[in-house]
């Protein structure tokens, strides 16, 4: 996962002509996947110089981040499982950040996404499983989306800035889902720890087939894979794009930027709901305090690790779904606080930032005109 | 293979690994020794719930053959039973300790089910006969302890007025609230419990603000049902007021408040569960107990404490460890004047009804809802 991402494009010309088609700037692609790969090596050699300060062997630190996290098949199995909420989560930043706006509260939006799809169970308990399954994707998904588009139509119509708005949405959805849980729809046998009554095991959404994966993870490939063309190969995306450039110029030019702010608010905001959905679907089997795991936050540094695009916010969730993985057995082998894995966090986050300054100023990434 | 010395060579090795697809030899030698895994929800020095824990935990390391491995902060969802998989993978545990209430279902039933030959012991007695069997369930009746607190905050009291910061309104919260106004009826009749809910179970600031606003109040004694009192019990020395712990002994934070409290005594059980474990016998699939079967205690009287409360704490405590005392002993009445328990019946420490309890016993201010 470190320097082996990297790697190193000599075309031939052929080839450069072929590429050239595809993508003009092929030297550029590759400058955004070499420098933020060297801003992780130099992550972990700053992390390891603080292991070292605190007498730990760093080479040990290494084995065991990289056994942890992809050193077996159940390594792998754990970081895959980690990873899936982070890239439905990450979304939701990613999306809005494309028209400019900073959405930091997919948290709320997976909350509500669970409760939408967790009440959509309750009501229909003689459904046919598979009714009560994709039922309960389209209600997370509407649930979750509302819930973010909320934030849009009030930065849009009323002028509130988004980022403020959507993280107090997450406090009031944890508010809403503490108040329904602990209330109207508790169970009542669920006396120390309340929770919605289960969603039935029938409805329960298994896992991909020969893996301990939950499907999860393909609907986060799916919508990441989804939302790249979104963005990068429709008009749609091109008009959301322009509108995050210049807003002025894209209202000057006829765009419906009300309508954009919207449409993307509700997608991001579909894709936490659907993380919330599969949470309750494929782990918890109901709605409870436990939902509010983190994922909505942890999805935001993924989305600025990835630098907002939909596709690289998929192999970033599954570095830090490793990361997560291998907090375990540093904790466990190296007897480390579990704090010491959010330093790694935090120095990876500030190193990526702080590496933005330097794209552009290789010439080796510099493609010839040809 | 041994994990303890990592060369340059084997990291090399592991890497190799890695770019042909392969997967290590991860079954390791372990068979001479038990391997214990115990799992926190937050860190193992809150001076709280985990901290108790993993005080059960230190006192396995010291006996010979066990081996334990810990790990903190696991959340209540998937990463737990990747955490428990990684534990019997990873490291050959056979014997396992989700600490956390929130981790029974559905993730230890799940893991219990996957893993038949491993053992795991959950706190919060949960376990049902329709339950896989190698799963346990224990859980101490600390109200117990909270009893004898309450006699102490009653006695110690100048203002009459006691302060309680509780995370949820849930059974067993409820039961450690009444348990505590109980006792200090029994030292000053006219004493009163305000108590305030926070909502969660870690919530530092609002236990904060809990803590000044019951101090504003005019208590003069605080007690707490949270994961982990140290703020509480800071906030509250730093007022004037004194306090009773929970969970461990905080003393060492406010050693010129700390009257006393209640504190799990998991550094008796967990070497009795594992002595079990080892010598082939069957751990109770429910395990429950109180001061008597000394799955909790009450921690040592602070300077301050007089003779008067003392002596009848001593009582009562040594009823309560002989069995012969009964803390929900009718009648009793609720804070709204309804009769919860009447004359004459004698809700024991195992008796059901407890479980349920959703009632605030006269004395208290505050609200279940």
């Amino acid at each position: 996962m470190k320097a082996d991402v990297g790697p190193p494009l000599a075309p031939t010309a052929a080839k450069l002509s072929l590429r050239a088609a595809w993508r003009p700037n092929i030297g550029g692609t590759a400058e955004y996947v070499v420098i933020p790969a060297l801003a992780i090596v130099v992550s972990l050699a700053l992390f390891g110089i603080f292991v070292a300060l605190f007498g730990k062997n760093p080479l040990d630190l290494y084995y065991y981040m990289y056994l942890g996290a992809f050193g077996t098949w159940f390594s792998w199995q754990n970081t895959l499982t980690r990873a899936a909420p982070l890239i439905l989560t990450a979304l939701c930043t990613a999306l809005p950040a494309q028209l400019g706006m900073v959405i930091i509260g997919g948290e709320g939006a997976l909350l509500m996404g669970a409760l939408t799809a967790t009440s959509l169970a309750l009501v229909m308990p003689a459904a046919p499983p598979l009714v009560v399954q994709i039922g309960m994707a389209c209600a997370g998904m509407i649930g979750g989306g509302l819930w973010i588009m909320l934030a849009g139509a009030l930065r849009q119509y009323r002028g509130v800035n988004e980022t403020i708005s959507s993280l107090l949405l997450v406090y009031i959805a944890l508010a809403i889902l503490n108040f329904l849980v602990e209330g109207p729809m508790r169970d009542p046998t669920s006396l120390n720890k309340p929770s919605t009554r289960s969603i039935g095991a029938a409805n329960m959404i298994g896992n991909i087939p020969g893996t301990e994966v939950h499907w999860g993870l393909v609907f986060g490939l799916i919508a990441a894979v989804l939302s790249y063309i979104l963005i990068y190969h429709t008009v749609f995306g091109f008009a959301a794009r322009v509108a995050g450039g210049n807003i002025r110029a894209a209202k000057v030019v006829g765009l419906s930027v009300g309508k954009l702010v919207l449409i993307t608010c509700f997608l991001a905001g579909a894709a936490a709901g659907l993380a919330g959905m599969m949470e309750v679907a494929a782990v918890q089997g109901a709605a409870n305090a436990n939902l509010a795991a983190g994922y909505g936050f942890t999805g935001i540094l993924v989305a600025f690790l990835a630098r907002q695009n939909p596709l690289a916010v998929i192999p970033v969730a599954v570095l830090l779904g490793g990361i997560g993985a291998s907090d375990g057995l540093l904790q466990r082998r190296l007897d480390m606080p579990d704090a010491s894995v959010l330093v790694l966090q935090g120095v990876i986050f500030l190193i990526v930032l702080a590496s933005d300054s330097l794209y552009g100023r290789f010439s080796i990434f510099k493609r010839k005109t040809s | 293979m041994k994990f303890g010395n990592i060369s340059r060579r084997r990291l090399l090795q592991g890497t190799a690994a890695l770019a042909s697809g392969a997967s290590l030899p991860l079954k390791s030698a372990f068979a001479a020794t038990t391997t214990v895994g115990f799992i926190y929800v937050g860190s193992r020095d809150d001076y709280g719930y985990n901290q108790a824990h993993a005080q059960g935990a230190a006192a396995l390391k010291k006996m010979p053959g066990i081996k334990v491995v810990e790990e903190e902060k696991v959340p209540e969802t998937e990463a737990v039973e990747k955490t428990m998989e990684s534990m019997i993978n990873l490291d050959g545990a056979t014997l396992l300790f989700p600490t956390s209430f929130g981790y029974f279902s559905p993730h230890v039933l799940k893991m219990a089910v996957k893993y038949p030959k491993i053992r795991f012991e959950h706190c919060g007695g949960l376990w049902t006969p329709k339950d896989p069997t190698n799963v346990g369930s224990y859980f101490g009746y600390i109200d117990e302890a909270v009893h004898i607190s309450g006699i102490v905050a009653g006695h110690q009291t100048k203002s009459g007025k006691l302060g309680f910061v509780a995370a949820k309104p849930i059974p067993q919260v409820l039961r450690n609230v009444n348990a505590f106004m109980l006792g200090a009826k029994l030292a000053n009749p006219k004493a009163t419990l305000q108590v305030i809910f926070t909502g969660d179970w870690s919530m530092p600031v609002k236990e904060a603000e809990a803590t000044n606003s019951l101090v504003d109040q005019g208590a003069d004694v605080i007690t707490c049902h949270v994961d982990g009192p140290k703020t509480v019990v800071e906030n509250a020395a730093r007022r004037g007021a004194m306090v009773c712990g929970y969970h461990v002994n905080q003393a060492v934070l406010a050693p010129k408040a700390y009257l006393t409290g209640a504190e799990w005594n998991w550094e008796v059980l967990y070497p009795r569960f594992v002595n079990m474990f080892t010598s082939g016998q069957t751990i109770p699939n429910f395990y429950r107990g109180g001061l008597k079967e000394e799955l909790v205690k009450v921690s040592p009287y602070g300077p301050m404490v007089g003779d008067a409360a003392r002596k009848q704490a001593d009582d009562i405590k040594a009823q309560l460890t002989a069995g012969t005392y009964v803390i929900f002993k009718g009648p009793i009445a609720d804070n709204k004047g309804n009769t919860v328990i009447a004359a004459g019946v004698s809700q024991g420490q195992k008796d059901p009804e407890l479980e349920k309890m959703n009632y605030l016993v006269n004395g208290v201010i505050g609200a279940t809802s």
